[in-house]
């Protein structure tokens, strides 16, 4: 057997797998009553997605999270009269204990670093639904609720403690671990309940935390409840968050099926999305394909086509891509993003989301696209958008180009129609009039970035005048010349420049120091304007990920590394 | 307001001058006076108590004996003179001279540690309070108040604590340990041991037995802790704990003592008989040991903690009898032997000794109760009955620990939860043991007289005969 087979097996012996089912969950189970859903961690102490570590508490890892992940993607879309989720546990007197210590202290910077993106997506992904999908969250803290416990609550919309005299709201981080409740509790603290900055200040440093009528007076919770009235009023107001809800009361849900794929030593392979490694040269090239026509020509054939819609199948399989390829594939630094296909049927989809955004599960199928492309903004790795003949950039699929860091795109005047971007209303902010189109409350934009605009508002600083003449563009093919002409490409190199042009640019990335570019990539790409999960993912990949790698956290003698043994954390006192 | 407080309050901490101590008192005495009268022993405000009250640290100032009205008690704050040279004697701050004051850095955990140890004191009194009403002699309701009292007293001492060492944060714990009630589903007391109520005399002598000599275990590790205050409050409150232990462990005996005596007259072997003859048969005292040995083994937390390290580490709790220990005192690369669940299988394995400290606490009072154990089965041993008492296993009914979630037989075979719960009538007390016991139940006031189920004690309180008047009606 040659070397090489080897590591292969070792590596899908470790490959994260961040597909799921219900009936394979380990930690959660899920309870459905009409229209209240309720999520009930119970996490399984032996159940580690990694060995050294015991899930005590329902403290959680990366494989508590995925299956959390699974049952929110379910709710969306396979039980839409869920119209409020109460998030509880079957555990007495602890609702969650935060990530597990131990499996922090032992893993490697990396994977931390990754673990705490991938927890804050899913709740930012909370906080997603909420706003977009009609569900409402309820965190029932029938118990310690600590660390990412309470960040875990902080997504919520609201969240319910119970006043037993002991239970605690806590954000233990600085005091017990030497790091900082980093994964968006101290910005949500601030920024989401706002906390006066003493009083979270105290909240921060004291690691019993607070309880009671002072959490409420704080606003760290929202209401405080006695434990006769507990399970009444939990179900009283998810009762009463369910009447807040737009979401159908008698439509079937869309069963998401396994995803089709397989995954070799060359890459990630699925029906509209593929990923070849190329790990010599350390980039992963990730290539996303149209259809070739519409199928689904109306609401019912949408509905109908459900799971195989392509835009919903599209980006769950990106999704999927994204999760494995940044869990999975650490050295792979540059991903260049490719499409092909039919950039007509794209854009006729495009104007189909749009028309009927109002639909319960067009709507899961933008938040879905949204949140997938949402997962581009915030890798820690280079991307190139390619745009070659055939190339299929249009709309929805022009959002990979404007979330790459760069884009180059084939100019070849003897064949200028071949090679096109092009843009559609999902690009924007929705314009005026189909705003007012739909009786309901809409969101005025459909496929903002993290920042919480259009990658193309954010790509022009909210130029009005430069937006406005973009919109003049929708539904055009424009050429590489136009293209960079209107600012919508980096590069445009003419055919034979094209070749060589881009082999520099994807070798001379390749070779900068990776950290580098991780911080110059997030500087650069939540410029203006910022949003509560733009300084989330900031503070997260500077102050939290600075602290993660500083002797006072992991070394020897950091805190971080001697909690549980006994020992106590040596510092160094220098302030830095 | 001006109060004599010395008069008052007995006490060796200069509290004529603490104005600090003053202002905390001035509102929690006439709070736990409140506490004392809605929720410790039932309709007993009149009764004239021969009771033992603490007036001084010195060699006659611990027992002093006299008829007491119950709410005249002169609870007091009463610390073991200070020695101004201790050092701190285990963990990173070996060496170091003890602290007088909390350190900035443990204060929250220090309080933590008070308010959990404080609130069991106030607990037990609420557990035991319609007891009195069912006392099988008036040297037993004696024995019951003089327990009640001096929880009431250990409630004080930590108290003193909170109020004198930790500011306004100490003053609302002193409070909230008054606002807790044991069994109050909205409002209970911290460890859930502590909010079962109890029942009988025979669940009282059990919980004094087990329960309270893990608080003296506890205690114990306290009295070696580098907060000189805590270390000093706890020893002095070990002289008193000693007495509740004699309670439970001669209340069990003299228990123990009838039944084997009705057994003999009565020519009966079975420790399952003795019922008919008014009796608590054998075999449902072993039950009872099994049940309240269990949860008081849950009482000594997770086997592995995390927490207990840090606390000894730095230097807030030690070990059982710390300075008698031949070791470094600080543990750093010991290891300790526990056991543990893998594979379906109850299998011995090492860990890190500082992370074993509650293991280590809990084998120590494993130890000392078998002790007890040794002692009860003399009796049917001289009364030539084949009977004797037995521990059920490390891994019977826990609820936290290693053990926590396994379904193991008192001799240690781990089975199925179906299997279990077919016998567990056989082996913990089961409503209608409980029910039966109650029926034995009814005051006895006659001095000299005690109920038939139990056998009087070896001798009276203070050198004072059985039929001594422990308790006046007036």
């Amino acid at each position: 057997m040659d070397a090489a087979l080897v590591i292969d097996q070792e590596k899908q012996a470790q490959f994260v797998d961040f597909q799921t089912h219900p009936s394979r969950y380990q930690h959660w189970q899920l309870r459905f009553d009409g229209a209240v859903a309720t999520l009930i961690m119970d996490t399984k102490e032996d159940g580690g997605i990694r060995p050294g570590y015991k899930l005590k508490l329902n403290s959680y890892d990366l494989g508590v999270d995925i299956e959390l992940h699974d049952a929110l993607q379910r709710i969306r879309f396979e039980h839409p009269e869920v119209r409020s989720m109460v998030l509880a546990s079957a555990k007495q007197r602890v609702f969650c204990s935060g990530a597990n210590i131990y499996m922090l202290g032992s893993s490697s910077h990396a994977w931390k670093v990754n673990f705490c993106k991938f927890t804050n997506e899913t709740r930012n992904g909370m906080e997603d639904a909420s706003r977009n999908s009609g569900i409402k969250f309820l965190a029932a803290c029938n118990g310690t609720t600590a660390g990412g416990g309470y960040e875990l609550a902080l997504a919520c919309d609201e969240i319910m403690l119970i006043d037993d005299r002991s239970s605690a709201v806590s954000l233990p981080e600085v005091p017990l671990l030497g790091v900082l409740p980093g994964t968006g509790g101290l910005t949500r603290v601030t920024d989401k309940r706002k906390v006066r900055r003493d009083l979270a200040d105290i909240f921060c440093t004291v690691p019993e935390g607070i309880q009671g009528q002072r959490a409420k007076d704080w606003q760290l919770v929202d209401e405080v409840v006695k434990p006769t009235q507990w399970n009444e009023y939990i179900q009283k107001r998810a009762q009463e968050l369910a009447k807040q809800s737009d979401r159908p009361q008698d439509e079937a849900g869309v069963e998401l099926t396994p995803l089709k794929r397989s995954v070799d030593k060359h890459g990630y392979h699925y029906e509209y999305v593929d990923v070849s490694f190329d790990r010599e040269g350390r980039t992963a090239t990730m290539s996303v394909r149209a259809p070739q026509s519409v199928t689904a020509k109306s609401l019912s054939e949408i509905r109908a086509a459900g799971m195989t819609w392509w835009p919903l199948q599209m980006a769950r399989e990106l999704d999927d891509a994204v999760l494995s390829l940044r869990t999975n594939e650490l050295e792979l630094g540059l991903w260049i993003l490719k499409t092909s296909g039919n950039a007509d049927a794209v854009l006729e989809i495009d104007r189909q989301l749009v028309e009927h955004r109002a639909n319960w599960f067009v709507r899961e199928v933008i938040n879905m696209l949204r949140r997938t492309f949402a997962r581009l903004d915030v890798a820690s790795r280079s991307m190139y958008a390619v745009v070659e003949e055939s190339s299929c950039f249009a709309g929805t699929l022009f959002e990979l180009a404007l979330a790459a860091d760069r884009s180059y795109m084939l100019n070849n005047p003897d064949n200028p129609k071949a090679t096109f971007v092009a843009l559609s209303e999902i690009n924007f902010d929705l314009h005026p009039d189909l705003e007012t189109q739909h009786a309901t409350s809409l969101p005025s934009c459909l496929l903002e970035s993290v920042s919480g605009v259009p990658r193309l508002v954010s790509r022009f600083y909210g130029d009005d005048k430069k937006i406005r003449s973009m919109r003049t563009l929708i539904g055009k093919k424009l050429s590489a010349e136009d293209a960079a002409e209107a600012g919508l490409v980096t590069a445009a190199p003419d055919e034979l420049d094209w070749a060589d042009e881009l082999r520099l640019a994807i070798e001379s990335r390749v070779a900068l120091s990776p950290d580098a570019l991780t911080g110059l990539e997030a500087n650069l790409r939540f410029a203006q304007p910022e949003s509560m999960l733009t300084r989330i993912f900031g503070r997260l990949s500077a102050w939290q990920n600075w602290i993660f790698i500083r002797p006072n956290a992991v070394g020897q003698t950091g805190a971080l590394k001697v909690y549980g043994s006994g020992n106590k954390a040596k510092f160094n006192w220098e302030r830095v | 307001m001006n109060i004599d407080y010395s008069q008052l309050i007995p006490n060796n901490v200069d509290l004529s001058s603490d104005r600090t101590l003053q202002r905390a008192l001035e509102r929690w005495q006439p709070a736990f006076l409140g506490w004392w009268n809605d929720t410790g022993p039932a309709s007993t405000s009149d009764l004239q108590v021969y009771l033992r009250t603490a007036i001084s640290v010195e060699k006659d100032g611990w027992a002093n004996f006299g008829y007491v009205r119950m709410p005249e008690y002169r609870w007091g704050i009463f610390l073991v003179p200070g020695d101004e040279n201790r050092k701190i004697h285990f963990g990173d701050h070996q060496g170091e001279a003890a602290w007088q004051d909390v350190p900035g850095e443990y204060r929250s955990t220090l309080r933590r540690i008070i308010v959990t140890q404080g609130d069991t004191e106030p607990a037990s009194v609420e557990q035991q309070r319609l007891l009195g009403k069912t006392a099988p002699s008036l040297y037993d309701m004696r024995n019951l108040f003089q327990v009640n009292v001096e929880e009431g007293r250990h409630l004080w001492a930590m108290v003193y604590l909170l109020h004198r060492y930790f500011g306004k944060d100490g003053r609302e714990e002193a409070e909230y340990l008054l606002e807790r009630r044991s069994g109050d589903t909205n409002n209970p007391r911290i460890l859930t041991a502590f909010n079962e109520q109890t029942r009988h005399w025979l669940a009282f002598f059990m919980f004094a037995f087990f329960t309270d000599r893990d608080g003296k275990f506890q205690l114990s590790s306290l009295a070696e802790s580098a907060f000189d205050p805590l270390s000093r409050t706890c020893r002095f409150m070990l002289t008193e704990e000693a007495h509740h232990m004699f309670v439970g462990e001669s209340g069990v005996a003299r228990t123990v003592q009838r039944t084997c005596e009705v057994m003999k007259e009565h020519g009966l072997t079975d420790p399952k008989e003795g019922r008919q003859f008014g009796v608590i048969d054998l075999h449902t005292l072993q039950k009872f040991v099994n049940f309240h040995y269990s949860v008081t083994l849950d009482l000594f937390g997770s086997d592995i903690s995390s927490n207990a390290a840090t606390y000894y580490t730095t230097g807030l709790k030690g070990r059982y009898e710390e300075a008698k220990r031949g070791d470094d005192h600080r543990l750093s690369s010991d290891e300790y032997k526990m056991l543990d669940v893998e594979n379906g299988r109850i299998v011995e394995r090492s860990v890190p000794a500082l992370t074993a400290l509650n293991a280590r606490l809990r084998d120590d009072y494993i130890e000392e109760i078998q002790g007890g154990l040794n002692r009860w089965n003399r009796i049917p041993e001289q009364l030539g009955i084949p009977f004797r008492f037995k521990l059920p296993h490390l891994g019977f009914h826990r609820k936290i620990g290693n053990f926590a979630g396994q379904f193991i037989s008192p001799d240690g075979q781990i089975m199925t939860e179906a299997e279990w719960n077919r016998q567990r009538d056989n082996w913990m007390p089961s409503e209608s043991d409980h029910q039966y016991i109650e029926s034995l139940m009814g005051q006895v006031i006659e001095p000299g007289t005690f109920a038939n189920w139990i056998a009087p004690p070896a001798r009276g309180i203070n050198g004072k005969p059985m039929d001594f008047e422990y308790v006046r009606f007036n």
